[in-house]
């Protein structure tokens, strides 16, 4: 049941038997086995506290900072397990983006965008620089908004245009994937609907795993979707099969909103 | 129902006015006590600053900042003929300004260090007994932190009242003020900025550098002037310790003098009581900039 159908397209992460554990008899994920297919969206769905967000966490051991976590199982990016490799250099590779817009706010929206680059103590040219900030602000479609005050701070910007920002500061380093928490529920719907366009627009260049708690963002930009409940994947398919004809009485009931 | 609504009518028509009445004389009473006694706090405020400048400004002048403290004849001298006391407390500013300089080095590294310790490790048994002990520190008598500093580095280290021995006693009293100002402006920070950062890949020291410290900047800032205003006024830990000078001194190993430590000086010389008022004045005035300064600075943070 785990397994996705959708085999047109290689597969970038693949999640095998993984467990997180907080405490030694409470795990938040079980036994998680799945593929995370390249330049395509998936959505991980479920009820609060289903494991959703401790998963796309494991994702770039972002779960880590936890205090006393147990991590069984592997999780493989192009064959290599993430938790042989240093974090510093995975984290580089798998990006993240919040909840809440969390642009640095001592630091502009250009020294936002290459953060990355400064906190690593990268050294680059001003014209890579300022090429990686173009780029980086024009996939995310903010370029236009911003370029005449890009060194004015990021905390000016409106919520999801620092939501924006934010997305551009994970696309600067150029990773292979960018996981996002519910990254549209502290928006209102006017910027959801951007960041979601921006999402389908990416997935060409980038593979995305996204969280929400919102059935109809999922329905509407993921290609493949995950159902979890109480730290269990439930069910794992295209999006259109998932919502069209659950396998699982359990998914059925959450997309037809009987609980979550 | 009925009932009952007859009931509060009559409540109203009966009780409630005298009642009523009377809560407002009382409400009354109690906003005219709070404002009494407020303005008897800031009046207390405004009395002492008030009365250092009626009695302190005639002296203060070009001399006062720019000589050193008279000799007891001298002040006599001028005194008897009328005269300001010539002179000034430059060696008092100068010892002062070092003292206070080099008990910033000492202290504002630890201080720092142990403050962003403590915010990182906020359920560990290890940072809980560091910071009852920084309390602990914090609450010790300034004449206690004296006497001990006199034991370990004026008998044992310079041999001497010097300038070290006082910078660490100061030190030791900035210690736990800019622990704990750093703790508190840490825990301003929001978590996700720190996650922001280390989904980066950014290594942990440098998400303290660049991230945790330029973001509670203005925090920082507005502890290390309150420590440093606070240990300006501080006498008695540096009578133990530097015990005073004549003269100005650059040598660590040798004493030196301190605006409060003159200001106990001048008290016990009968010739140069009204140096003791143009010297508070000038202390008083110091150590208020201060505080008017973190408090600006903390402003900015919150706006």
């Amino acid at each position: 049941m785990n397994e996705n159908n959708d085999t047109t397209k290689p597969s970038i992460l693949s999640i095998e038997g993984l467990s997180i554990g907080y405490d030694k008899d409470k795990f938040a994920v079980k036994n998680v086995t799945a593929t995370i297919k390249k330049n395509a969206i998936t959505a991980i769905m479920g009820p609060s506290g289903c494991g959703k967000t401790t998963l796309l966490r494991a994702m770039n051991r972002m779960h880590e900072l936890y205090p006393n976590i147990i991590t069984q199982g592997a999780i493989k990016l192009n064959d290599e397990n993430i938790y042989d490799m240093s974090t510093i250099k995975l984290r580089r590779r798998i990006g993240m983006v919040f909840q809440r817009p969390n642009p640095f706010p001592t630091l502009s929206i250009y020294e936002n965008v290459i953060a990355g680059y400064k906190l690593n103590g990268i050294h680059l040219k001003r014209t890579e620089r300022d090429e990686i900030v173009e780029t980086s602000l024009r996939d995310v479609t903010l370029w236009e908004e911003v370029k005449n005050s890009l060194h004015k701070k990021g905390t000016f910007l409106s919520g999801g245009q620092q939501q924006r920002l934010c997305v551009a500061r994970a696309l600067a380093f150029k990773p292979d994937v960018i996981l996002l928490d519910e990254p549209t529920s502290a928006l209102d719907p006017v910027a959801t609907a951007k960041i979601e366009d921006l999402l389908v627009e990416l997935k060409k260049q980038y593979t995305i795993v996204l969280v929400t708690h919102n059935m109809s963002q999922a329905a509407r930009i993921s290609d493949n979707s995950m159902f979890m409940y109480l730290g269990e994947l439930i069910e794992y398919e295209n999006t259109k099969t998932i919502f069209t004809n659950p396998k699982d009485p359990r998914t059925e009931g959450y997309l037809t909103g009987k609980f979550g | 129902m009925d009932q009952s609504n007859i009931l509060i009518e009559k409540t109203r028509a009966e009780i409630l006015p005298d009642h009523f009445t009377g809560r407002k004389f009382r409400d009354r009473l109690f906003l005219a006590g709070v404002i009494m006694f407020s303005l008897i706090t800031i009046s207390f405020v405004f009395l002492i600053i008030g009365s250092l400048v009626m009695k302190g400004y005639h002296q203060i002048n070009w001399a006062f900042f720019t000589q050193v403290a008279p000799d007891t004849f001298t002040a006599m001298m001028a005194k008897t003929s009328g005269q300001l006391i010539p002179g000034g407390i430059v060696n008092g500013i100068t010892g002062s300004l070092y003292l206070v300089g080099i008990a910033s080095v000492i202290a504002i590294p630890f201080g720092l260090l142990i403050g962003i310790y403590l915010y990182e490790n906020i359920n560990n048994k290890y940072a809980g007994v560091i910071r009852d002990i920084t309390d602990v520190l914090q609450g010790v008598p300034s004449i206690v932190v004296g006497l001990i500093v006199y034991l370990w580095v004026v008998v044992h280290i310079t041999h001497g009242y010097s300038v070290l021995a006082g910078s660490v006693a100061l030190a030791l009293m900035m210690l736990p003020l800019i622990i704990r100002s750093t703790e508190e402006s840490m825990k301003m920070i929001p978590d996700s900025l720190k996650e922001a950062a280390i989904a980066l890949g950014t290594p942990y020291y440098k998400v303290i550098l660049r991230v945790l410290i330029p973001t509670s900047f203005s925090g920082l800032m507005t502890g290390i002037l309150l420590a440093v205003s606070r240990i300006l006024g501080e006498t008695a830990p540096l009578m133990l310790t530097t015990l005073g000078n004549p003269a100005i001194n650059w040598s660590l190993t040798k004493p030196v003098s301190a605006v409060p430590l003159l200001i106990w000086q001048f008290y016990n010389d009968p010739n140069m009581v009204d140096l003791i008022w143009s010297s508070t004045l000038f202390l008083m005035g110091f150590v208020l900039t201060l505080n008017l300064i973190s408090k600006w600075i903390a402003g900015k943070q919150n706006s």
